[in-house]
């Protein structure tokens, strides 16, 4: 090949590097290595000083390669990267040499075996540089359209933020209405807002928007592509209503003969017919009917909707419909399922008639719930005397889950308000810690305090209607230890409040490989990084907010969401992804078509053409992993910026003094190129 | 899984030559009926109960590994005990010998004084768990020739056969008992203690906590309106069938409730002599209780009740 | 780690000596198990406080507590403990440093065990008869006696209690198991 000439630049890093290894001596050694035209040591390369110093010697010295010995390409890789393009080099002809984490800190003891060591590393990267190919960025368009998969608050708070930003949205929920879990509740900690009056407005803005696509009572079915530019398939599911000509009215669901315990929306706690709407505010307005209980599609007969109907909206005979769309970005915002509290045997929920889980009691003090707001027994009926409130069922918990599900003590909290605000009952609440972090949030458990609830720090061990002494016949017996006096009590309640965990949708595993991220063993999404950015994922493009990447309050939720939001606007307004270059490309010439590489990719980026015959790399989805490269029986897939040639030289300069297997004192280095 | 002739090896405990040698008399017929075959092992020693362990730890594993040893030389990796404290120590020794190397190397260099070793190749289980779970239940349904229609039955598990292990049934609330008793054609009596603690051996240490203990299991019983008790432990057996005339003049109780061995009842169900089964050696004679058996009618069933306008539907409901 | 007041081997020793015991560490202080225990009334100390003071290294009060020898053996906390700590064993360690320092006052409770034993390690099986009345007699006052022996009798009569122990054949092979074993437990101390 032709003369290279490589710049060779040891940094000090202050005393990072300096502090153990001989810098100087090092430059002064590398200036006899191949092809290496200028070798010298710096203090800080990073500085703009440090990069006008590659930049000059490029410009004047015709440097056609750089080596920058400092700490690790994470850092700094891009930094001097784009001071070689800013110097007219194609900033792959650099090399970055790790001689700080990779010799100076993890050698600190042993100066001297640091400095041979950073040799080595210089030696292997001035090697490898010469055969560096320059490559060119891959530039894809970002499409400024965006899916957002899920219509609870952390999903309508993305759409409405990216649509009034101007930018069309297609906001997909697997219900026949938005709205979510919050749709759900009575009032909020700790302000004690109506829920559905501060959420009902934003879903109306979400289904008026202009600019965001409503798709409810469907699911995405297939995503393909990368960031800037997805194919999403998405299963719109037949409502047999024609939306066209519904208005809302009503007169099917109020004609309808079958009821059926609602277990979505009511959470169990109450009835809805085989053609409903999920809820009054129900966004869009629209009923659906339940396939598997209506009548007509059981036996043939009834119909009675279609024959109420004043605009003959209802269409049995209606099929789902799959739409393909392209996205440039999406957002996960799916939310949780709460935790089946009959999986807990002692508690007895399911056996044992007033045990009650957190959901089924916020329908049950909703004034539009079940039981109009009023706090009754399971009989629909009494009023309760007494309640016991039970703290983490399903989290803190090695049998069920480990983690603290966050915000099941300030709703317990909640709970004990509403209870001591509409009726005269004794309120227990029995739990281990009082997790009360967040703004309001004491002053909102001094309330309660103040309110007269007893606190019984003890986690329940078992709720029993078997009697054992007077005064527990007809009730609920809740068996705790009272730790904070050390006795185990037995207290008499009429009714059992159990404070579920948050767990993640019961496909959530499913659905992260559907979009290509991770999930945790809990099974939350995957963020990219837990502290400084729980936003984003390893998928570029794909995003994630809300409950769905763990247990949250409705204001970090929110918070989420605009943040998700306001990352996709970035990708947007620039209008375009850069992507890395480094990549791998078969020779097709010499492929046989064996598709060893196809299943191998863990990124799905190898496509086989069935007519050539051939498998070719997607570059905009490769990721340059190399596992294609080692898997071919071939050897005919390079790995761009990896080469044999790259490898192999590296391997040769780190080895530079060990001539035919000998450690060689004080010897030349390796002058012949592989 | 047994091996192909339902063979078994089989741990007595001193209990089933003694205080409830009527289970181990009914299980041999029941087995004979059903094919299982049940092999003693040659000159097994006592398990050392609850308390050799709370005196001294290597012996105490020790003591039961000889028993392990003694079995993995028969024909069956399969161990059956039928006493639940012989099968939780039993099991115990083997998982932690299996988990704790440590353990399995001291106790190995103990046996090996009295010429023997294990090596780990058992699968400890009681009765009850071979019963419900290899048998075909249809098979047990066919032995059935006198269903024991009238007779409410409590099933009562006490709390070692489901505790600490979870192997063949739910820890708080188990059922595969009260699946056989239905089975057999009696009216299953649900109730809640099911599960909870007789007191073993609190009989002799203390008798306020031991008796207070029985009480509330036989309160309870009794609150469901059960004939009988049926058990699948000696120790349950001892103590609130032995004992239950000590509880009833301590309380002022006057409870009746003859307690039964599930074996019993199965044997009585294939239409074996009570005899052979070991009945009438009961402290509290089940005479009155079996002879319910096929006279009272079976309550016609009801429509199920127009539901409740008012009332909220339950967890599961439909 | 825990506060020193004998010495930080007392919680060591109880936790080296129960399998898993390491996961006492993380015992939230939560109660479930003293919440689930049926004699828990009954106990000087719910097992739960029993557990916070051996983490303050309160050796003495621990060792003399009855709360281990009021221990039924349901494994109820074991099984609900959200920690999955291995209660039930830990209150068999503790009965046994109890017994081996001398410290228990419970003396009902270990003596029978202690009897227990005695028989077994006499005969390979335990010998109720024997073992109900020696212990009776000598730890009980006569009024329970007498109600245990109405009991004793009514399960003669039905022929399940026998006045004669049964002894296994290879005594000899258990005896040299159990001496060996005893050996080896103390060589741990």
């Amino acid at each position: 090949m032709a003369e290279e000439k490589v710049g060779v630049y040891i940094c000090h890093c202050g005393h990072n590097i300096a502090g153990t290894v001989d810098v100087e001596a090092v430059a002064e050694w590398a200036k006899d290595l191949p092809n290496v035209e200028v070798s010298t040591d710096y203090k800080f390369m990073c500085s703009s000083l440090g990069q006008e110093l590659v930049e000059e010697d490029i410009r004047e010295k015709g440097l056609t390669r750089v080596v920058v010995a400092a700490c690790s390409p994470h850092m700094h890789e891009p930094t001097f990267r784009k001071a070689c393009e800013r110097a007219g080099l194609n900033p792959y002809l650099f090399e970055m040499a790790n001689i700080r984490e990779h010799a100076s800190w993890v050698h600190a003891d042993d100066p001297d075996a640091a400095t041979e060591k950073t040799k080595a590393i210089v030696a292997g990267a001035v090697s490898r540089v010469v055969h560096h190919e320059p490559l060119d960025t891959l530039v894809v368009p970002v499409n400024e359209k965006t899916m957002v998969v899920g219509g609870g608050i952390a999903g309508i708070n993305t759409a409405l933020e990216i649509a009034n930003a101007g930018y069309p949205v297609v906001l997909v929920e697997r219900e026949p209405s938005i709205g979510g879990h919050m749709a759900q509740f009575d009032k909020t900690f700790p302000t004690l807002d109506c829920s559905a009056c501060i959420l009902t407005p934003k879903m109306f803005d979400v289904g008026n928007h202009p600019n965001i696509e409503l798709m409810t009572y469907s699911e995405v079915e297939n995503v393909e592509g990368y960031v800037g530019n997805f194919t999403v398939t998405i299963r719109q599911k037949a409502r047999k209503i024609n939306i066209e000509d519904c208005t809302g009215c009503g007169d099917c669901w109020e004609r309808c003969p079958k009821k059926v315990v609602d277990t979505d929306y009511e959470a169990g706690l109450g009835y809805r017919t085989a053609v409903y709407r999920p809820f009054p505010q129900a966004v869009p307005k629209y009923p659906v009917i339940d396939v598997e209980t209506c009548i007509y599609y059981d036996t043939g007969k009834c119909r009675a909707c279609e024959k109420f109907c004043p605009t003959g909206a209802i269409n049995f005979e209606q099929e789902d419909e799959v739409v393909m769309t392209k996205v440039g970005n999406i957002v996960l915002a799916t939310g949780y399922d709460l935790f089946d509290c009959r999986r807990i045997p002692q508690y007895g929920f399911g056996r044992l008639a007033n045990v009650f889980s957190s959901l089924e009691f916020e329908r049950m003090t909703n004034a539009s719930g079940p039981t109009g707001g009023k706090i009754v027994l399971r009989d629909g009926v009494t009023e309760p005397e007494s309640v016991a409130i039970i703290h983490c069922v399903g989290s803190r918990d090695k049998n069920y889950n480990e983690y603290c599900s966050g915000i099941c003590c300030m709703a317990a909290l909640k709970f004990a308000h509403l209870i001591h605000e509409k009726t005269n009952a004794e309120v227990y609440n029995c739990y281990i810690d009082m997790r009360s972090a967040f703004k309001d949030y004491e002053e909102f458990y001094n309330r309660l305090m103040e309110e007269g609830t007893h606190f019984i720090r003890g986690r329940v061990a078992e709720v029993t209607d078997a009697a054992r002494m007077p005064g527990e016949e007809g009730k609920l017996i809740v068996q705790v230890e009272d730790t904070l006096i050390g006795k185990q009590r037995r207290v008499p309640v009429d009714m059992v409040i159990l404070m579920a965990a948050m767990e993640p949708r019961w496909d959530s595993v499913e659905v992260s490989h559907q979009f290509g991220i991770g999930c945790s063993a809990a099974g939350f999404f995957t963020e990219k990084h837990p502290k400084l950015d729980p936003i984003a994922t390893m998928s570029d493009g794909v995003f994630i907010a809300g409950v769905a990447q763990g247990p949250k309050d409705i204001p970090l939720t929110v918070g989420q969401g605009a943040a998700a939001a306001a990352r996709v606007l970035t990708l947007i307004t620039t209008g375009e992804v850069e992507m890395e270059p480094v990549r791998a490309t078969i020779d097709e010439a010499r492929c046989s078509g064996c598709r060893i590489c196809n299943n191998l990719c863990p990124y799905g980026a190898i496509d086989f053409l069935e007519e050539e015959a051939v498998s070719r790399v997607n570059p905009a989805l490769c990721k340059g992993c190399g596992t294609c490269v080692a898997a071919c029986p071939s050897q005919i897939i390079t790995g761009a910026h990896f080469s044999y040639e790259q490898i192999m030289a590296e391997i040769e300069g780190v080895l530079w003094d060990m001539g035919n297997g000998q450690l060689v004192p004080d010897a030349q280095p390796v002058t012949e190129s592989a | 899984m047994p091996d192909d002739n339902g063979k078994y090896t089989y741990y007595p405990g001193c209990a089933a030559k003694g205080s409830s040698a009527a289970y181990e008399m009914s299980m041999l017929a029941v087995g004979e009926v059903l094919g299982m075959n049940f092999e003693e092992i040659d000159d097994w020693n006592c398990c050392g109960a609850t308390e050799y362990f709370s005196i001294n730890a290597i012996p105490a594993y020790s003591l039961v590994a000889r028993n392990l040893a003694l079995a993995e030389q028969m024909e069956s990796d399969q161990l059956v005990a039928s006493c639940s404290a012989c099968f939780l120590n039993l099991n115990k020794t083997n998982k932690y010998m299996g988990k704790h190397p440590d353990l399995d190397q001291k106790v190995n260099r103990a046996l090996a004084a009295g010429g023997l070793s294990y090596d780990g190749g058992l699968t400890v289980r009681h009765l009850l768990d071979v019963v419900v779970s290899d048998v075909d239940q249809e098979l047990i349904a066919q032995k059935v020739t006198q269903p024991l229609s009238g007779l409410r039955v409590a099933p009562y598990y006490g709390c070692m056969v489901v505790r600490p292990d979870e192997t063949f049934d739910n820890q708080e609330y188990p059922m595969t008992l009260d699946h056989l008793m239905a089975t057999l054609g009696a009216t299953v009596v649900d109730f809640p203690l099911k599960a909870h603690c007789c007191g073993g051996h609190m009989t002799q240490i203390s008798e306020d906590v031991a008796f207070e203990l029985i009480r509330r299991l036989l309160h309870n019983a009794a609150e469901y309106e059960a004939d009988v008790i049926v058990t699948l432990c000696p120790m349950c057996q001892l103590n609130l069938d032995a004992y239950q005339n000590n509880v009833n003049r301590r309380f002022g109780t006057d409870y009746n409730l003859p307690v039964l061995y599930f074996t019993q009842l199965m044997g009585l169900a294939f239409g074996l002599d009570a005899k052979e089964l070991g009945i009438g050696t009961e402290i509290v004679s089940a005479n009155k209780a079996l002879a319910k058996i096929g006279q009272v009618e079976e309550a016609p069933r009801k429509k199920p009740a127009r539901r409740d306008k008012k009332a909220l539907p339950m967890p599961g409901e439909m | 780690m825990p506060a020193n007041v004998n010495g930080t081997s007392f919680y060591r020793q109880v936790v080296e000596a129960t399998p898993d015991g390491e996961k006492l560490a993380t015992c939230l202080q939560c109660g479930t198990c003293g919440g689930s225990c049926p004699s828990g009334d009954d106990m000087q100390h719910t097992p739960r406080l029993l557990f916070a003071m051996i983490d303050a290294g309160m050796r003495e009060q621990v060792l003399r507590s009855n709360t281990p020898w009021y221990c039924v053996s349901c494994y109820y906390c074991t099984v609900r403990c959200p920690q999955e700590i291995p209660i039930t064993d830990l209150m068999y360690t503790l009965k046994r440093m109890a017994v081996a320092e001398g410290l228990y006052e419970e003396r009902d409770a270990a003596d029978w065990s202690t009897s227990f034993i005695g028989y077994v390690e006499q005969y390979g099986r335990s010998f109720e008869f024997g073992l109900a009345t020696r212990y009776h007699l000598s730890h009980k006052p006569l009024g329970a006696t007498i109600g245990k022996s109405t009991m004793g009798l009514q399960m003669m009569q039905k022929g399940r209690l026998s006045m004669t122990p049964e002894r296994i054949e290879n005594m000899d092979q258990l005896t040299a198991i159990l001496n060996a074993a005893k050996q080896i437990a103390a060589q741990e101390v």
